[in-house]
């Protein structure tokens, strides 16, 4: 492959405060140099960048695919090509799939379906509990050797206290931790909404908002004693968030993020059933999306992830309560995140670094940042370009966005993986 | 009599949330009419002749399809009952795919009850037809409201001012939920009364004053509104027992002594006597309208089918 040089950008690297206008060179799948004032060898192909913003391809810690088991909802490879679409180079898959991800030679199928599709490293989380059955630990230590990239149950919280323990306890032994859906099983069981006002006047079934805090408290402890790492997936409410601040004060190994809509959208999305905003968790009361952008600005949250769940008509286009809860992500990440540097809630520099460099560290990860020698996975972004969100013409097969209709601005005219163009 | 604006915006019933009193009065006004009507043993079968009423039961209700069937029968609509037990919906077809069937059938005026919440304003979206909300899960049950107000105001001649307490089960209930949105719209005083397990989060935002406690919640009330208790709220674990939630809840002579004398007292039926209300309080013919709320209900659907109807005329 030759060398190619993408000039005329303007560089941006969350992970050391880099905001200059300049160009890149990529030779060998890896970043050779960048900066102002470069000069390229000559053999290098040009990529003009048009002054659009260059920055670190995004890492994305949490989505679902269907595959194995519901490739009608997604398959890998369309999750791969609306990753590239959404200038995502790094997916963790969830491992919440049928079968669940709770054996080696499962890890090592999805590994090696990520590899098939060339754009995209894909990055399995294992099974924490056989089955995703919250009942008995997996077998970390041959999981992680195969490849997994740490331990979740998915959407399905771990409920018992006694496996969360062992679970957090355990996964130090192989230097890992383990992802919680923070939401008490039994509290949340039957709910389709936060409970509240709108909840009562729609007539839905409610799952209180302390239903969050209250098993991210339980967890929090369980780390104390521990001292393994717990991540909470997702977070949205505002009690939550100041349990996670706190035990971060107090130095334990406690990480989260949330996703796109616990900061874009409010509970009113439900309005009239909706069930494209159907969500797990549940969309939020206003008062829990502004703590959600205070604690994004704050730093308490580590990452933003895409919280892809594919669905597919079938499974929305029912009653509010029967639908399955979960919405599209991957394609529109990055531009629902600019929605809040647009507002001014966030630094540039700081929204990216939630989508790069904080999440690859938390994964231990050489990516997420532009260095020399690193992978050249790359996104070129237009920063101001307006769009619309229509599910029906999103990239991957997974249409059923909670954004639909959604006006916004900044989209992704390129991506490149380990050197090549992906997409755009 | 005729009006000079829709008065069901939308061409369907699936909410009385959102109606404005002038709606509702005139809802009101012409169910009375036909309750008139009713009572002389006239008919009027020309209003609906040559339109297709369906009946489309999710859920068991011998009461208000019942109901609904005699109202289009009464304005000479065909009139057809399909109940999940006779239909496809067990073989697997979705909602959506009952809509299609029923476009395919030309039906005008569709009357729902679903087990789910939003049920009929999902199938108003995707079918042709006026779709009547007979009740969607815990939402709203628009018509029972509807003849509950008609019977009320026939007693009491107004809503305006009256204490009216909707006692039991309300976290469950659509009838609640639709009382609540007409009598407040109508300027009654609403108070909902039952054990903090069975009252939904945040009742107060809808308007109502909230009781644990039959006595003050009964203090001074016009009209006691009871609620059926289902038998699944005790296998819930939502109240422990039929005799404690007789004991602290159910409407006897004692209870009903604290309310006005001259209050009434409505059930929506079927009532589970000795749980939500005693025998001697249910069969009291002085105070006990239950036997009239169900004549009432003929009148108020006829008057529904018979705004929906000009509706449609007006799209034609």
């Amino acid at each position: 492959m030759p060398d190619s040089l993408i000039a005329g950008a303007r560089l941006l690297d969350p992970s050391s405060g880099l905001d200059v206008q300049g160009s890149l060179l990529i030779r060998a799948g890896r970043i050779a140099d960048f900066g102002p004032g470069l000069t390229p060898p000559e053999s290098a192909v040009v990529v003009e960048a048009e002054g659009h913003l260059l920055a670190p391809g995004l890492v994305d810690l949490r989505a679902s695919l269907g595959e194995p088991g519901a490739e009608h909802r997604e398959t890998i490879a369309s999750a791969a090509q609306a990753a590239a679409a959404g200038g995502i180079t790094t997916l963790c898959a969830l491992p919440d799939t049928d079968p669940a991800l709770d054996d080696p030679a499962l890890v090592q199928f999805v590994l090696r379906r990520g590899e098939e599709t060339g754009c995209v490293t894909l990055l399995p989380y294992a099974a924490a509990t056989k089955g995703c059955a919250g009942k008995e630990i997996a077998e970390y230590g041959l999981l992680r050797e195969a490849g997994a990239i740490a331990f979740t149950d998915g959407v399905r919280a771990i409920g018992s206290a006694r496996v969360m323990r062992l679970a957090l306890s355990y996964a130090r032994a192989f230097g890992s931790f383990v992802v919680q859906h923070p939401e008490e099983p039994g509290l949340a069981a039957g709910g389709a909404a936060t409970e509240g006002e709108l909840a009562t006047r729609l007539g839905l079934p409610g799952i209180p908002a302390a239903a969050e805090a209250m098993l991210v408290a339980r967890d929090v402890a369980l780390a104390r004693i521990t001292g393994g790492h717990v991540h909470f997936a997702h977070v949205s409410t505002a009690a939550a968030l100041d349990v996670i601040r706190a035990a971060k004060a107090e130095g334990l190994s406690v990480t989260c993020d949330t996703a796109p809509p616990y900061f874009d959208l409010n509970e009113t999305a439900i309005g009239d059933w909706r069930s494209y905003a159907k969500l797990s968790p549940p969309l939020r009361p206003e008062a829990d999306r502004l703590a959600v952008v205070a604690a994004l600005a704050d730093g308490t949250i580590d990452a933003i992830a895409s919280d892809h769940q594919p669905r597919d008509a079938d499974d929305k286009r029912l009653p509010f309560v029967q639908a399955e809860a979960g919405g599209a992500g991957l394609a529109t990440l990055l531009a629902v995140t600019l929605a809040r540097v647009h507002a001014g809630d966030l630094p540039l520099l700081a929204a990216l670094d939630l989508m790069t460099a904080r999440p690859a560290k938390l994964l231990g990860l050489p990516v997420g940042r532009l260095a020399r020698g690193a992978p050249a996975d790359l996104v070129l972004f237009d920063l101001e370009r307006a769009w619309q969100v229509k599910a029906g013409q999103l990239p991957g097969k997974a249409q059923n966005s909670p954004f639909d209709g959604r006006a916004l601005e900044g989209r992704v005219v390129g991506t490149w993986k380990n050197g090549r163009r992906v997409f755009g | 009599m005729s009006f000079s604006f829709p008065i069901l915006p939308g061409g369907h019933l699936l909410a009385i949330e959102g109606l404005e009193p002038p709606h509702i009065g005139a809802l009101l006004e012409l169910a009375e009419s036909y309750a008139l009507l009713n009572r002389s043993g006239k008919t009027q079968r020309d209003l609906l002749r040559g339109r297709t009423l369906i009946n489309l039961f999710f859920e068991d209700s011998t009461r208000t399809r019942t109901s609904f069937e005699l109202a289009g029968k009464r304005l000479g609509a065909d009139v057809i009952n399909m109940s999940v037990s006779t239909s496809s919906v067990n073989k697997g077809e979705t909602l959506l795919d009952t809509a299609s069937t029923l476009n395919a059938m030309h039906c005008d005026l569709l009357v729902v009850r679903h087990a789910q919440s939003g049920a009929p304003a999902l199938l108003s979206q995707k079918v042709a037809a006026s779709v009547i909300n007979a009740g969607d899960g815990t939402h709203e049950h628009p018509t029972q409201a509807l003849l509950d107000a008609l019977t009320i105001v026939r007693r009491k001649g107004r809503l305006e001012g009256l204490v009216v307490a909707i006692c039991g089960d309300v976290l469950h209930s659509r009838v609640a939920r639709s009382n609540i949105h007409l009598l407040s719209a109508m300027n009654a005083r609403v108070r909902i009364v039952g054990p903090p397990t069975l009252i939904p989060a945040e009742a107060a935002r809808l308007g109502v004053e909230v009781f644990h406690d039959m006595r003050r919640g009964l203090d001074g009330a016009d009209v006691v509104m009871m609620l059926r208790l289902q038998r699944e709220r005790m296998t819930a674990g939502l109240v422990p027992s039929p005799r404690e939630f007789f004991r602290f809840y159910g409407l006897d002579a004692e209870k009903l002594g604290w309310a006005r004398p001259d209050a009434i007292v409505m059930h929506p039926g079927p009532m589970n006597r000795g749980i939500e209300i005693d025998s001697a309080v249910a069969d009291d013919p002085e105070r006990s309208v239950i036997g009239e709320q169900v004549e009432m209900g003929v009148a108020v659907r006829m008057a529904v089918l018979d705004v929906l109807a000009r509706d449609l005329k007006r799209n034609a």
